[in-house]
């Protein structure tokens, strides 16, 4: 509902010309390689491609973790590319949840504190053992990350992001380690994030299925898009084949 | 609370052990600044007060004979404040129960007023009533030493002629805040002496009615004493000045003086090596921090963090250890100042001492432990934050591995792998290697020099006492005799040998530098008490020429061949121009020596002497003592024995005690830097080691892996801490030395051997605590843990 009364025609990021370069010489690695792309405010938008084609890349510019090469990247008309570090610290405190490939949980924190350590700065954060329950985790917010499993890491990860409501959130691989279950329950909260609070979500996976749920699915290869498709009949995630 | 506190306060228990010895080293620092400029402000200022209280003289003016009438004269002069004219002279005390007189010095009171200059405090009784010639003042050092009290009598004998006179108080002055014999350097309270007695007693006693023979004199403030001292010369010359003197030169003044100069200079020079340690420590611990929390930092500042935020988290980290360190070292340094404080009173005759804290230090020692401790944590930040959070959370790229070297390659074909992957550590990280073994080599350079001053404060003694002293007596005449009396004392049974001596008050100038000592005439081949130059042979006396202490060419600023001026300040007061032959090795004073008959006959007055050296067969001692007590023409008798026990009860107390407090705070140096060395050692490999065990080594294996790099790092250390506590001890000994002794710089093997020992010491003790940690860790957590 936030979704359609936002206005639905601005983009919440457009990319022109975007590239990223590892290295130089002989270990040069080109991870982008020119990249257009607009995203729609309030769209859950999944990204699906091979291993090494730039996917975590891109998310890392697009939420002002790292910087493109060249080009310019737009976030609601202003460019990520020219601002101080100052404002992209700010850009990213203020508008960005973000859920990491590897989760990176601070070892010395418990679940909980990892959680509050992102609602302490947040602007409208949500309580933290409220994100805990959305992710099933409610009674272990006294566990330190070396006492949970991959999976549990995972979905700390995800309340942490998620528990700052933030305007836009990127999620790399959110379901990787998870089973069915948990893996719809996490993919619940995503779309119930993007549909209440008007966000916009990206979600990196290599589950095709998840793309079901997307409003837009873009298709990435040798760090360009391949492809972008428009779904008409987006599936709850209940519905997800896992 | 927040979470990054949290995440503070464990992280500061995981380190304990570091933090402790960091704060620990921070401690002593703080502590030795604020107890060091503690002691200085309470000396200070307690002197101030003290000499302004009871009007102590800006100029002192001995003098033969000058009538009372030229004191109007002496307060005509520009910028004399205040003036006033006093007898003072040599005096001796006859104990019952003593074999030998003691030595004191009298001092005449007004006789209708209070002394305008260099009053006294009354500590007991009251002062001498001006028409009772026979009550005295007896100084309250010497009193209590001898457990005399007001009421009691005294034998005293002055100008040859026995009193009979009785104590009516017990008296301090600024002046006598430390007293000593003439010619000796140390003092003892049980054997020198100070007696206030009317002016009248004393006129009579050394023939000086409407006379006096010291002159006191105050100046306004911002007025010069050499212009003064000029003028006041100028106008004794004829009635046989001695050469006046400012407040500087006073001994008594000179000596405490010298103690807070050199106190001062140590609180200024010792604390910051402390501080620069313990920066150095808290710059490694920082470092390894952030480095492993590279990750961490980077998604800190993923999360919005701003660099600000994040460089406060581990700025407090660092405040935590260095405040910490500084508060315990405020503490006990305020504790240590208090206890010390007494020592000083011990010589130091101050009617009253409270340790006074110098607000400043306090200031000091916080701002420089912290800003010290930040700033090695603010550069290791700055290049985290350099990154992108991106690339911060990267893992870090794997060491660079070096192609092997020939060697190092047919090496590793005869170690076993525990032993290769100690020694391709050490290839690989040669600049922390090096690091971790300088720390090391810079504490045991500490003990070292530590050892070497305890040592130096030894040969100080024995140089005095053994090479340069050799006889067992030494005896001064209230007048210059003749030599003739040298045969008397070779009579007296149970003398074995005779030194004849001349000691004469002169000036000494080379350009601008100016010196006021005394001048001691030697013969030639002297057997008792000679000079010796820095390999302990003789050094000739010639018949035209001086030699010099080394502590006195400095002053002066000469050369051997140098030409010096001297002013002689006794019998026809000639001033010669004098060639310096030779510089002589000695550690107490500042004497200079000249061959005894070119002395005479400089003055013009051969064949005399006025004091002798003797070796007294210890058998007969008593006897020679009573026979010597008896002769009038002598003015003071003193035993080598006794100054000896002076000096060294001193060198043990006070400025001395402080190198047993040095030598601790050394051992305290070493291990918080050897224990830091191992436990980062042990942080860098935990995972390594973990990994080891996983694959089946022993923990032995393991541990051997871990212990046997900080045995090779302690090993490399030896040498290095050798050499450079080799050079650390002489600027140890410069800092102990004052003008008034010298303490040489003098580390023996055993030395190094003892500061190798207390390093392997702390090494095996550091050792045996990380191993034992490493034996406790739970092996999934440890490969579990991005650490
Ligand atoms: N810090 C880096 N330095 C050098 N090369 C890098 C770096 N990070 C990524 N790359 C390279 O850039 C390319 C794109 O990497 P990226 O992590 O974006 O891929 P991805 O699509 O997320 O792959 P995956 O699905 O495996 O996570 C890869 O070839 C990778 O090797
Ligand atoms: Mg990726």
């Amino acid at each position: 509902m936030g979704k359609r009364s936002g206005n639905q025609l601005q983009n919440a990021f457009t990319t022109r010309g975007v590239w990223k370069v590892y290295g130089e010489g002989a270990t040069e690695v080109q991870a982008l390689r020119g990249v257009d792309i607009d995203i729609p405010a309030g769209e859950l938008v999944v990204l699906l491609g091979p291993s090494g084609s730039g996917k975590s890349t891109l998310l890392n510019i697009l939420g002002g973790l790292d910087r493109a090469s060249r080009g310019d990247v737009l976030f609601q008309g202003r460019n990520l590319a020219a601002m101080t570090d100052v404002q992209l610290t700010r850009y990213r405190r203020d508008h960005v949840g973000f859920v990491f490939q590897f989760y990176n949980l601070m070892p010395g924190l418990t679940a909980y504190e990892n959680i509050e350590l992102v609602t302490e700065i947040a602007g409208n954060p949500m309580p933290a053992d409220h994100a805990l329950a959305l992710v099933g985790l409610g009674d272990r917010g006294d566990s330190f990350p070396s006492q949970l499993s991959g999976g549990e890491q995972q979905r700390v990860a995800i309340a942490r992001a998620v528990a700052k409501q933030p305007n836009v959130l990127f999620c790399d691989e959110p379901t990787g380690a998870l089973d069915s279950i948990t893996g719809r329950t996490v993919l619940r909260v995503l779309k119930d994030i993007n549909e209440q609070l008007g966000a916009t979500v990206l979600i990196v996976t290599h589950a095709a299925a998840t793309a079901d749920m997307a409003d837009r699915v873009i298709h990435f290869a040798d760090g360009r898009i391949r492809d972008i498709q428009r779904n008409a009949h987006k599936r709850d995630p209940s519905d997800i084949e896992w | 609370m927040t979470p990054l506190d949290r995440k503070l306060l464990r992280d500061l228990w995981r380190i304990k052990g570091q933090a402790a010895a960091i704060g620990a080293v921070i401690a002593v620092g703080v502590l030795l600044l604020v107890m060091m400029s503690g002691l200085v402000t309470s000396l200070d200022e307690t002197r101030r007060a003290y000499y302004e209280r009871y009007r102590l003289a800006d100029v002192f003016a001995p003098v033969k004979r000058a009538p009372q009438h030229l004191l109007a004269e002496l307060s005509a002069l520009p910028s004399v404040a205040a003036v006033e004219g006093r007898i003072t002279g040599h005096a001796l005390i006859d104990l019952p129960g003593l074999d030998i007189p003691l030595r004191a010095r009298v001092v005449s009171l007004p006789e209708f007023h209070a002394p305008r200059l260099n009053g006294f405090y009354l500590s007991a009784g009251r002062a001498p009533q001006s028409d009772r010639n026979d009550e005295i003042l007896l100084l309250k050092g010497f009193a209590e030493a001898h457990s005399l009290q007001p009421g009691d009598t005294l034998d005293i004998t002055m100008n040859g002629a026995r009193h009979k006179l009785r104590i009516v108080g017990l008296a301090q002055a600024p002046e006598f805040l430390y007293t000593t014999a003439p010619g000796e350097l140390m003092s003892d309270d049980a054997r020198y002496g100070v007696i206030w007695i009317s002016m009248q007693t004393l006129a009579a006693a050394y023939d000086l009615e409407g006379a006096f023979n010291e002159a006191l004199l105050s100046i306004g403030r911002g007025a010069q004493s050499p212009a003064v001292i000029h003028a006041v010369d100028r106008l004794l010359e004829p009635y046989g000045g001695f050469g006046a003197y400012a407040l500087a030169d006073h001994g008594s003044n000179r000596f405490i003086s010298e103690e807070i100069a050199s106190l001062r200079a140590t609180a200024a020079a010792v604390p910051p090596i402390f501080l620069a340690v313990a920066a150095f420590l808290l710059y490694i611990v920082i470092f390894r921090m952030v480095e492993a929390e590279r990750g961490q930092i980077g998604l800190l500042k993923a999360f919005g963090y701003s660099n600000l935020e994040t460089a406060a988290h581990y700025f407090k980290l660092i405040l935590a250890i260095a405040a910490g360190g500084a508060t315990v070292g405020c503490v006990l340094g305020v504790l240590a100042g208090r206890a010390l404080i007494d020592l000083y009173l011990l010589y130091f005759k101050f009617p009253f001492l409270i340790f006074q804290l110098d607000p400043g230090s306090f200031i000091a020692a916080f701002s420089v432990s912290i800003g010290a401790a930040s700033a090695g944590g603010v550069t290791v930040l700055r290049r985290v934050f350099r990154l992108t959070p991106a690339a911060a959370m990267q893992p870090i790229a794997p060491p660079h591995y070096r192609p092997l070297g020939n060697v190092a390659r047919s090496l590793q074909s005869v170690l076993d792998q525990p032993s290769r992957m100690v020694v391709r550590r050490l290839t690989r990280q040669p600049g922390r290697m090096a690091g971790a073994a300088g720390g090391i080599a810079a504490g045991m350079a500490l003990s070292v020099a530590m050892i070497g001053i305890m040592n130096g404060f030894n040969q100080a003694i024995d140089l005095t006492f053994n090479v340069i002293d050799q006889s067992d007596v030494s005896i001064t005449f209230n007048e210059p005799l003749s030599d003739t009396t040298l045969a008397n004392l070779r009579s007296i049974p149970g003398v074995i040998a005779v030194q004849p001596a001349r000691h004469v008050s002169a000036v000494l100038r080379h350009g601008v530098q100016r010196h006021l000592g005394v001048i001691s005439g030697m013969t030639t081949n002297a057997r008792l008490y000679r000079a010796v130059d820095s390999r302990m042979a003789p050094v000739p006396l010639q018949a035209q020429g001086i030699v010099l202490a080394e502590a006195l060419a400095d002053i002066l600023k000469v050369q051997v061949g140098d030409l010096l001026t001297l002013e002689v300040r006794e019998g026809r007061r000639p001033t010669l121009r004098i060639p310096v032959t030779g510089i002589a090795q000695n550690l107490l004073g500042s004497p200079a020596y000249m061959e005894l008959s070119a002395l005479n006959h400089a003055l013009g007055e051969p064949n005399r002497i006025s004091g002798a050296y003797l070796r007294v067969d210890s058998a007969h001692q008593n006897s020679v003592y009573r026979v010597l007590k008896d002769m009038p023409a002598v003015a003071s008798v003193s035993l080598k024995q006794d100054a000896r026990t002076a000096l060294q009860t001193q060198m043990d107390r006070g400025a001395g005690a402080m190198r047993y407090i040095m030598m601790a705070v050394a051992g305290i140096i070493t291990f918080g830097i050897v224990y830091n060395a191992a436990r980062i050692a042990y942080a860098e490999r935990a995972r390594d080691l973990a990994s080891l065990r996983v694959i089946g080594f022993s923990r032995s294996e393991a541990a051997f892996v871990l212990l046997g790099e900080l045995a090779l790092v302690t090993l490399a250390a030896l040498p290095l801490g050798a050499v450079l506590g080799y050079y650390l001890s002489f600027a140890v000994a410069a800092g102990f030395s004052t003008d008034l002794y010298q303490i040489p710089a003098t580390v023996q093997p055993v030395g190094y051997g003892a500061a190798a020992l207390a390093v392997i010491a702390a090494a095996t003790l550091s050792g045996w605590l990380v191993k034992r940690d490493l034996d406790r860790t739970d092996l999934v957590l440890a490969l579990k843990a991005r650490e």
